[in-house]
């Protein structure tokens, strides 16, 4: 019964997802914690922990995925969504160094005891609190992308405008967080983290139940945005993709299915944000970078924009190789293999992996009647 | 002693009058600097004015090196010698070098009341030194540092001076002098502030509060007026200056995004590798210059001259290559070229840094790019000035192109209405090429003039991207003056924004400002109206 619903409400890759990482979730933690380290399937930490920072690259794929691959708004700024939550988690983190610092100030981290601050800044409170800091990990990028994106719904503007006014968004943003006097850090960012609810970060139990969150979260994530997707909310949403004038004239207010979606993506965003920070054990105003956010979305189209599973693999996919080439002794080639993926793509491939093999399976299972084929067309 | 020294006199006034040429100084001289063996200080101080007397021209040498502890006296001969800062021995009599000078040579010693005889010395030296560079940094000397002894000898210098500038700097100084000095005059005083208020600068206003506190309160409410009227002043030129640098920083805005606007704003291509372009076009003038210097190095103050058509075909070609290679599939996917050509824009600066490294290269500047004057008070350098002309110059030209050739007529044709200019028989597809090479080639140009005033690295390009782009969406997409506007509204909003926030958080207000702005008028200052909008 269940599992015909299942299958009535997801189509083979979304099943083989859902299936592949709930088996991450609770394989990969496990390995790690109980079997011995000469065991072939043990997973080591450190490894562990890097599939954990692709896992959290993959929720921004997803969230990202949903604004760009169903309503057509490319945000060249979900970075600044994906740090702003980062920064969330690491002023808790930095919170609970307490008097472990270099300085050991119970209340202000090292950087404002080192900058002579007295006090601890008004947006410091309450980030010693754990539920704040997640709430805010969410809202803080809800609420920029929701006046951001009333303000630029609302005005209309559209496609390459607004792509490059979220990339100056973050470009604002990455600037202003690196003045020393906005009271987060900096430079340096925020680093140096002890512990997460009394737990080390360090520590292998830690890193598991981290890695199994991630893994969670983004199922999660996938969940949500499938939901959004397959209601009548996600026809909308692709109407809006794919004839924006068409779906106003027939009476839906585009804007605020618009806003509705880029806010939900932002918080998601803003989530994975949370989560990487304590597996990566830093967050610097580097991650406002332009760079980043246009990387994010070459995952996607990697993966396949549309499918909200491809943006997953995608995300994966390309850290992958990312990690693979900058570790050894290819490491100044690797911006060529990206900059041939990012013009290989759009060539060659512009729906992505999971794109183009819905294709061929399509094609295959009904060879004379392609028309049936469900094409995403891609929005512009 | 006395009578050794009454010989050696004899015997160099002999050796003298055997010489058929000789200055008048030189006796006068030659006496004088018999005084420095007696290594005695009242003597030196009398060998001092008397060296000054004589106007010879090693006359300033000596009394510096003699400052400096440079000056020897060889016992045995009584010969004076000085050594320069560099090492070379120069006998003082004759000026002239000495290979080999003497072995045992003792230092002529001074005190500190000579410190300040030797000062004044050397100062009435270069008062009337034949340099009016030298005079006239003895004239601001004197200005700053209002010594009143030195006012015999300035009121002296004036009356010598004929050129006008340096003439009016000797008044300054000896204004700064009077406004200061105890016992002057109350017409001397008023006549000096009044001086001083039409020099209106900082040091003016310096000279005038240090008032000489015994002057009466009608001198002092002078000087106070003198001040404010001053600062007044300054506070007017410190807005024109703002409003250059704002120009200077529009022009280098307008500048980057002037290629941009014909790629974005009438191709509607989004050329992510613009920013390269530019890179590139730094780097051709690096290589321009590498070669001038090893093969011409006659030729490198024309380096400039010889990169702008290069520099042009360079990126147009690179330019041309990459519309006809990738661009051209991408026609009607504005996102996806967005996304294509920033996988260039990645490769090209990963090539970049291959090839020349990821430091910054040394761009030299021709002597017409640097220095700067004075105007009005503002102080201009030349670089800024010339590339505000060579902006103002590229702007004109291209819009020339646009106007008034027919490859200028054959691009809005094709922009305006594809299809109908390709019935019309223009090759679209080669009209497409020759468009994006030209905007990629004045991005190359825009490298050439930006090498000059900021790091060539292979980071360049991208910091100016997200700026070129500001200017070309605030100007408003595929209109040419809406960019220039822009790019100088933009410019001077900068800069007056920069003493009230600071430099980072100017930039930072100035991008939330116009992301504001763009909700205002989505399509920017100058939107085109009518059917063009959509197409």
């Amino acid at each position: 019964m269940i599992t015909q619903y299942l299958l009535s409400r997801f189509e083979k890759t979304g099943i083989a997802f859902i299936v592949i990482v709930a088996a991450m979730a609770i394989f990969v933690p496990l390995s790690n914690l109980l079997l011995p380290a000469s065991s072939p399937f043990h997973v080591p930490t450190h490894v562990m922990s890097l599939m954990g920072k692709y896992l959290c690259y993959a929720i921004l794929a997803i969230s990202l995925d949903l604004v760009w691959g169903y309503c057509g708004i490319l945000s060249l700024g979900h970075g600044a969504f994906f740090a702003l939550g980062g920064y969330a988690m690491g002023m808790y983190l930095m919170r609970q160094i307490g008097t472990r610092g270099v300085y050991g100030n119970p209340v202000l981290p090292d950087f404002m005891v080192f900058l002579n601050w007295k006090e601890l800044p008004w947006f410091w409170y309450g980030f010693d609190m754990f539920p704040f800091a997640i709430i805010m990990a969410l809202f803080a990028p809800g609420v920029l992308a929701f006046l951001f994106g009333w303000l630029t719904f609302r005005s209309r503007v559209t496609g390459v405008y607004l792509s490059i006014i979220t990339q100056a968004l973050t470009y604002a943003l990455m600037l202003a967080f690196f003045r020393n006097d906005m009271g987060f850090g900096g430079n340096n960012g925020l680093t140096d983290f002890k512990d997460i609810l009394g737990y080390s970060v360090q520590a292998q139990g830690t890193r598991a139940t981290l890695f199994f969150l991630t893994a969670l979260t983004l199922l999660l994530t996938y969940l949500i945005c499938r939901w959004m997707t397959i209601t009548s909310f996600g026809k909308v949403l692709v109407a809006v993709r794919d004839a924006e004038s068409r779906t106003r004239f027939l009476g839906y207010r585009v804007e605020h299915y618009k806003l509705v979606a880029f806010t939900v993506s932002a918080a998601l965003a803003g989530l994975a944000g949370a989560l990487y920070v304590p597996q990566v054990g830093i967050i610097n105003p580097g991650e406002f970078a332009p760079a980043n956010s246009i990387e994010a979305v070459v995952w996607v189209a990697v993966g396949g924009r549309g499918t909200l599973v491809g943006a997953a693999v995608g995300a994966v996919l390309v850290n992958f190789a990312k990690s693979w080439f900058t570790t050894g002794a290819l490491a100044p080639y690797w911006l060529f293999v990206l900059g041939s993926i990012f013009i290989f793509v759009t060539l060659a491939m512009p729906k992505g992996i999971v794109g183009t093999l819905k294709e061929w399976s399509g094609r295959m299972r009904a060879p004379r009647d392609e028309s049936k084929a469900p094409v995403a067309q891609p929005a512009e | 002693m006395s009578l050794a020294r009454l010989l050696c006199a004899l015997l160099v006034s002999i050796i003298l009058a055997g010489q058929i040429v000789k200055p008048a100084y030189a006796a006068d001289l030659a006496s004088a600097l018999t005084r420095f063996s007696a290594d005695d200080f009242t003597e030196t101080a009398t060998a001092i004015d008397e060296i000054v007397a004589t106007q010879a021209p090693q006359a300033e040498p000596i009394l510096s090196a003699l400052g400096n502890a440079r000056l020897f006296v060889d016992m045995a001969t009584k010969k004076v010698y000085w050594r320069t800062a560099a090492g070379v021995v120069h006998d003082a009599l004759t000026g002239e070098a000495v290979a080999s000078p003497p072995a045992p040579l003792s230092t002529v010693r001074v005190n500190n009341r000579l410190r300040r005889v030797l000062s004044n010395a050397i100062g009435a030296l270069t008062l009337m030194a034949p340099e009016p560079q030298r005079r006239r940094e003895a004239a601001d000397a004197i200005f700053r540092s209002r010594d009143e002894t030195a006012l015999p000898q300035l009121e002296e210098a004036m009356k010598a001076e004929k050129v006008p500038a340096i003439s009016r700097a000797f008044q300054h100084a000896r204004a700064s002098i009077l406004v200061t000095a105890p016992g002057v005059t109350k017409e001397q005083r008023i006549e000096a502030i009044t001086v001083l208020r039409d020099r209106a600068d900082m040091g003016a206003i310096a000279a005038l509060r240090s008032l000489n506190g015994t002057a009466d309160a009608e001198t002092k409410t002078l000087a106070a007026t003198a001040v404010t009227a001053i600062e007044e002043r300054l506070r007017i030129v410190g807005y024109v200056q703002n409003i250059w640098y704002g120009l200077s920083l529009g022009s280098v805005l307008l500048l980057a995004a002037i290629g941009l606007a014909i790629t974005f704003g009438v191709m509607g291509v989004i050329n992510m590798a613009h920013g390269e372009m530019v890179m590139l076009g730094a780097y051709t003038t690096f290589m321009v210059q590498e070669f001038l210097r090893a093969n011409a190095p006659h030729l490198l103050e024309m380096s400039l001259t010889i990169s702008l058509p290069l520099a042009f075909l360079v990126t147009g070609l690179i330019g041309v290559a990459i519309e006809r290679g990738v661009i051209r599939f991408l026609y009607g996917r504005p996102l996806e070229t967005l996304l294509a050509t920033w996988g260039i824009s990645l490769i090209l600066q990963q090539t970049v840094r291959t090839v020349f490294g990821p430091t910054n290269r040394e761009v030299s500047s021709p002597s017409y790019m640097s220095g700067a004057f004075d105007f009005m008070g503002l102080s201009i350098t030349w670089g800024r000035l010339w590339i505000i002309v060579f902006t103002l110059i590229v702007f004109v030209m291209l819009l020339m192109a646009l106007k008034h050739t027919s490859m200028g007529l054959h691009m809005r044709a094709v922009t305006q209405n594809r299809r109908m200019a390709s019935s019309m028989g223009i090759r679209t597809p080669w009209v497409d090429a020759m468009t994006f090479g030209l905007g990629s080639g004045l991005a190359g140009i825009a490298g050439v003039a930006l090498s000059q005033i900021d790091n060539v690295s292979p980071n360049l390009g991208q910091s100016y991207i997200i700026d070129s782009f500001m200017v070309v969406v605030f100007g408003g997409v595929g209109n040419l003056w809406g960019t220039l506007v822009s790019a100088f509204a933009l410019g001077v909003a900068n800069k007056f924004l920069e003493p009230l926030a600071g430099a980072v958080l100017a930039k930072i207000l100035i991008l939330v400002l116009l992301i504001l702005f763009i909700q205002k008028r989505p399509r920017g200052l100058f939107a085109l109206k009518g059917r063009a909008v959509e197409a």
